[in-house]
């Protein structure tokens, strides 16, 4: 009976820690969102930013990987 | 994950155990594995490319050789500028590890293929060698001086040690996310994929729809394992250019 209430509770967290995730959605859709935006402003400098681009969207991103582990330790460790 | 109780029974993580290749159970560290063997096909599809497709340095290059020359060149080009010029004596390990990452990628999307970069194992081990390398290399060039990485001397007095602090802890985290950004998703991409794929077995007549899904889904799992093999190795760039020039 306890066993079961600690596995129902790590299962419940594992699904809020998922929400987490959804910051890093908003985080990576502004990245990208005002890089498009500042590239039809400019778009012969675009190019030159793509890599910042990317290394933006990677670390926003690397937030969302932070409670993806959450869950991922709360499913499968605990 | 429980004992797929659900009426599709789809056990999207099965795809990720690491089996032995010739029967048995049990995995010593000098098992031949099915990540043994995706990995040697990784490794062998790098040469191929590399050493096999560029064999007749022609001057109008061939298809294979274009693209070993475009993958080269486009590598090269990044680490300029992302890292600098002088951090273009690094270049070989950039080089190997975003053939590596990208055919690592590409192959485990081969039906019935074995994705090792969906190992957090694999990927930490690529993770941390360029962590340690990148923090031997900095206390080498620069020596104590190295420190002055978390001490942002642009900000006002009062804020540096708060600073330094969030700076310390967002050096170590590196190796983490570094690692777990790209076992996650490849691991969540195909786990997708799976649950798609068992769908299409469940609905009966209407299976098209899921198969449909699990094609539009594939094209999108190719874009994500060329851009996290691109983000991997821009990330090595950047942790590369901080070791080089630690000041801010």
């Amino acid at each position: 009976m306890e066993g079961e209430l600690v596995q129902m509770g790590a299962y419940i967290g594992a699904g809020l820690a998922c929400l987490g995730m959804g910051g890093a959605g908003i985080g990576v859709g502004h990245v990208a969102g005002n890089y498009l935006a500042g590239a039809l402003r400019n778009p012969s400098a675009a190019p030159g930013q793509t890599a910042f681009l990317f290394i933006g969207i990677a670390f926003a991103e690397a937030l969302g990987i932070f409670s993806f582990l959450v869950a991922l330790l709360l499913m499968f460790a605990v | 994950m429980a004992d797929g109780t659900s009426g599709f029974n789809i056990k999207p993580m099965d795809q990720f155990t690491v089996k032995p290749l010739f029967g048995g159970d049990v995995v010593h560290w000098y098992t031949p594995t099915n990540v043994t063997l995706w990995m040697a096909l990784t490794v062998l599809a790098v040469t191929a490319l590399m050493v096999w497709g560029s064999r007749g340095r022609a001057l109008v290059p061939t298809r294979g050789q274009s693209l070993a020359e475009m993958t080269y060149g486009f590598i090269y080009k990044m680490v300029e500028d992302v890292a600098g010029r002088d951090a273009v004596r690094f270049f070989p390990y950039i080089m190997t590890i975003f053939v590596f990452v990208f055919f690592a990628n590409v192959l485990g999307l081969i039906p019935f293929a074995f994705t090792t970069t969906s190992h957090i194992a694999v990927t930490a081990v690529l993770a941390l060698a360029v962590f340690l390398t990148v923090t031997a290399l900095g206390f080498i060039l620069h020596g104590a001086s190295f420190l002055k990485l978390f001490w942002v001397s642009s900000a006002p007095l009062p804020l540096r040690p708060v600073l330094a602090l969030i700076e310390v802890i967002s050096y170590f985290v590196r190796p983490v996310s570094h690692s777990i950004r790209l076992a996650g998703a490849m691991m969540a991409g195909h786990a997708v994929a799976k649950v798609f794929a068992g769908f299409a077995a469940g609905v009966g007549a209407a299976f098209f729809v899921p198969i449909l899904a699990v094609t539009a889904l594939y094209a999108l799992e190719l874009l994500v394992a060329v851009i996290q093999a691109y983000v991997f190795t821009i990330l090595t760039c950047v942790y590369l250019k901080d070791a080089l020039h630690p000041a801010h």
